[in-house]
């Protein structure tokens, strides 16, 4: 395997939890919701995709567990939000901090444990061609995420569903005039979401570290909400993203490696500083608004 | 089945008044089951997260010690969240604040300065959390950019910033390694004989006032209620909508940093990794429990501080997680909400979808 082969894989990896968590949370602002929660949700999934991962052994019963509680948290967030139309910032703000108190209460119990990641495909014949490993030996988790990413750019400009979904999240007062249930639409997106982040939560624990302690997810879950602006909603846009983002992060990881005299302090702040760097430059180039019209908004039928 | 939503024609001020009470006593209620859950005795645990905070004496102490900074936080952010302005890194502008009010003490160490250090760092430290919470509140007004996103990823560059300075340029040389800054010579004098009460809480009270009176009998108070609730009607009578994001957010940055030099002088008298126990996310809970009201939030505070008093305690008695104390602070962030919108809406369950 090349170097070029070994960097590309590595930014790969890098990018994967923030290509799915940012893919959910995309649709959901689609379709008009601002979920915040997504630190909250993914810090949820770590720590239920290792917990039962651990206890049973399984990794499809950890990856269930954490898609589960992905899905379980934001069915959480629909009651308050859409259930009760109450402000969105604030609900998913409450959703983070439960999401995190809550990954602490379910991993307590499993610091220090250490498990065999979820391996690499491999294909004899193919994996082991030049180039063989980037395109056939990646993790499953990253397959998922492509299929993830390509499903959802269909999902959105190609079928009914995805156009419905679209006009629910552009303006929920016509959409509702034309008899489309919005509050079901939203729904829908909002546990689709939950399970992205959930996933991308397992993928932390399961895969990239592959063990649980508090704290993990270290802001890719707001890193997540970033891109979605940084892409203008976009799915293709968010993909690249997502990738430029794993890149940048690879970047620092070996220059903290390589110790070049900068502080490691530095470094480490180099991912949080570049999200704010290119929200900048996104909005500042924008000419006209990109983000759904009705984002953020609560909705209330009258009868 | 599904909710539907029925606006109530009007709201009668003691339901709103009450509202945030019957949201803690569901939280509670919540927080029973949890614990429940995890095997040991709700009982028991009411016992030590509510009532022992409040009953022995050193713990009442403790508790103006742990309100006062969250008070003044949720003071600030409360004139952001009024306009509709979401600063979520006042944790940030706490820990800057804090940086920056320590340099006078750390740069006069050992030297016959009086005792103007504590005032002039006080008044820096609330300049840094202003400075700070500018960037977020300026890359909103020339460039658009969601304010959510920089004030919270700003947070993760103060930490960094602090864990820097503190191993780094500003270490005590005589610190044995530790990552933490000489002892500070200058220190909030104590209020009371033989506790920890520092004259820090002080400033809270009138930090309220001033907040109340600014909010209520002045036209930029005004301005911000205006803007929050309808930004139409503020443009059409003529406030400055970029003003207003700046003013706001200096005014929640400057309490964020002010609060976290008051907790570096009146009771860490260093600087060293983790001075915020997250102070700045819990103000979050206690503003929306406070339902924005400066007097309210002093119930706010009060309450948290109880928990989060109650939460220590709990990890030594009762061997509970201090994390179950988030997981409260996020369910009771979630019933004051769900309450908050059943104040506004007679709430139906209906069968049949839409």
């Amino acid at each position: 395997m090349g170097i070029w082969e070994a960097v590309l894989i590595t930014v790969i990896t890098a990018a994967t939890p923030l290509l799915i968590a940012g893919m959910g949370e995309l649709v959901v602002e689609k379709s008009g919701v601002l979920n915040l929660g997504i630190e909250g949700m993914m810090a949820v999934g770590a720590a239920c995709g290792f917990a039962v991962a651990i206890l049973t052994g399984s990794t499809i019963l950890g990856i269930l567990a954490a898609v589960g509680a992905g899905i379980a948290l934001s069915a959480v967030f629909a009651f308050l939000v859409l259930g009760l139309a109450a402000n969105q910032v604030a609900s998913g703000l409450a959703l983070t901090i439960l999401g995190l108190g809550l990954s602490g209460l379910v991993g307590a119990g499993f610091v220090g444990t250490n498990r065999e990641a979820v391996p690499a495909i491999f294909i004899p014949g193919l994996t082991t061609l030049p180039g063989g490993a980037l395109l056939f030996g990646q993790n499953p988790f990253v397959y998922a995420s492509l299929a993830i990413a390509f499903g959802t750019l269909w999902f959105l400009s190609r079928s009914r569903a995805g156009l419905t979904l679209r006009s629910v999240g552009e303006s929920h007062v016509s959409a509702h005039s034309l008899g489309l249930k919005v509050l079901k639409v939203r729904l829908m997106a909002i546990l689709f979401g939950g399970a992205c982040a959930g996933l991308a939560g397992a993928y932390l624990s399961l895969v990239y570290t592959p063990f649980w302690s508090p704290g993990m997810t270290a802001g890719r879950g707001w890193i997540a909400l970033a891109l979605v602006v940084f892409a203008s909603w976009r799915p293709l846009r968010l993909l690249f993203g997502a990738y430029l983002f794993g890149g940048a992060t690879v970047l620092q990881l070996h220059a903290q490696a390589a110790s070049i005299g900068f502080p490691s302090q530095l470094l480490s702040a180099f991912p949080y500083v570049a999200t704010i760097l290119a929200l900048v430059v996104m909005s500042a180039g924008r000419r006209s608004a990109t983000a759904p019209g009705s984002l953020g908004t609560p909705f209330v039928p009258d009868r | 089945m599904r909710l539907e939503l029925v606006p109530r024609g009007d709201v009668s001020p003691v339901a709103r008044l009450l509202s945030p009470v019957a949201a803690l006593a569901v939280a509670i209620l919540i927080g029973g089951i949890v614990v429940a859950l995890m095997g040991r005795s709700p009982m028991a645990a009411l016992q030590v997260y509510f009532v022992e905070p409040l009953t022995e004496g050193w713990a009442q102490q403790e508790l103006l010690i742990k309100a006062t900074p969250l008070l003044i936080i949720a003071v600030g952010l409360s004139f952001c969240f009024r306009a509709n302005l979401w600063n979520i890194g006042a944790e940030g502008q706490f820990i800057i604040g804090a940086l920056a009010g320590s340099i006078l003490p750390i740069w006069l160490h050992g030297t016959e300065a009086g005792w103007w250090v504590i005032p002039a760092s006080l008044a820096m430290g609330a300049l840094g959390g202003m400075a700070f919470a500018l960037i977020p509140a300026m890359l909103r007004v020339s460039f658009g950019v969601s304010e959510i996103l920089t004030s919270l990823m700003l947070v993760y560059v103060a930490d960094l910033t602090l864990d820097y300075l503190v191993r780094g340029p500003w270490r005590d040389p005589k610190g044995f390694n530790f990552p933490q800054t000489v002892s500070f010579d200058w220190t909030l004098p104590y209020i009371a004989e033989g506790g920890r009460l520092h004259a820090g809480i002080l400033v809270a009270p009138l930090v309220v006032l001033a907040a109340w009176f600014v909010m209520t009998r002045t036209l930029f108070g005004f301005g911000i209620r205006v803007a929050g609730e309808s930004p139409k009607a503020a443009r059409f009578a003529g406030f400055d909508a970029g003003r207003m994001v700046i003013a706001s957010f200096l005014i929640s940055g400057g309490l964020a940093g002010l609060a976290g030099m008051i907790e570096v002088l009146g009771q860490i008298h260093q600087l060293k990794p983790g001075i915020s126990p997250g102070y700045g996310f819990t103000a979050i809970t206690v503003a929306f429990l406070g339902r924005l009201h400066p007097l309210g939030m002093v119930f706010g505070a009060l309450v948290i501080a109880v928990t989060v008093i109650g939460g220590e305690n709990a990890q030594i008695a009762l061997k509970l997680p201090l994390d179950l104390t988030r997981v409260f602070q996020g369910v009771l962030l979630m019933c004051v909400l769900a309450a908050d919108a059943m104040v506004s809406y007679r709430v139906r369950i209906v069968a049949g979808g839409r």
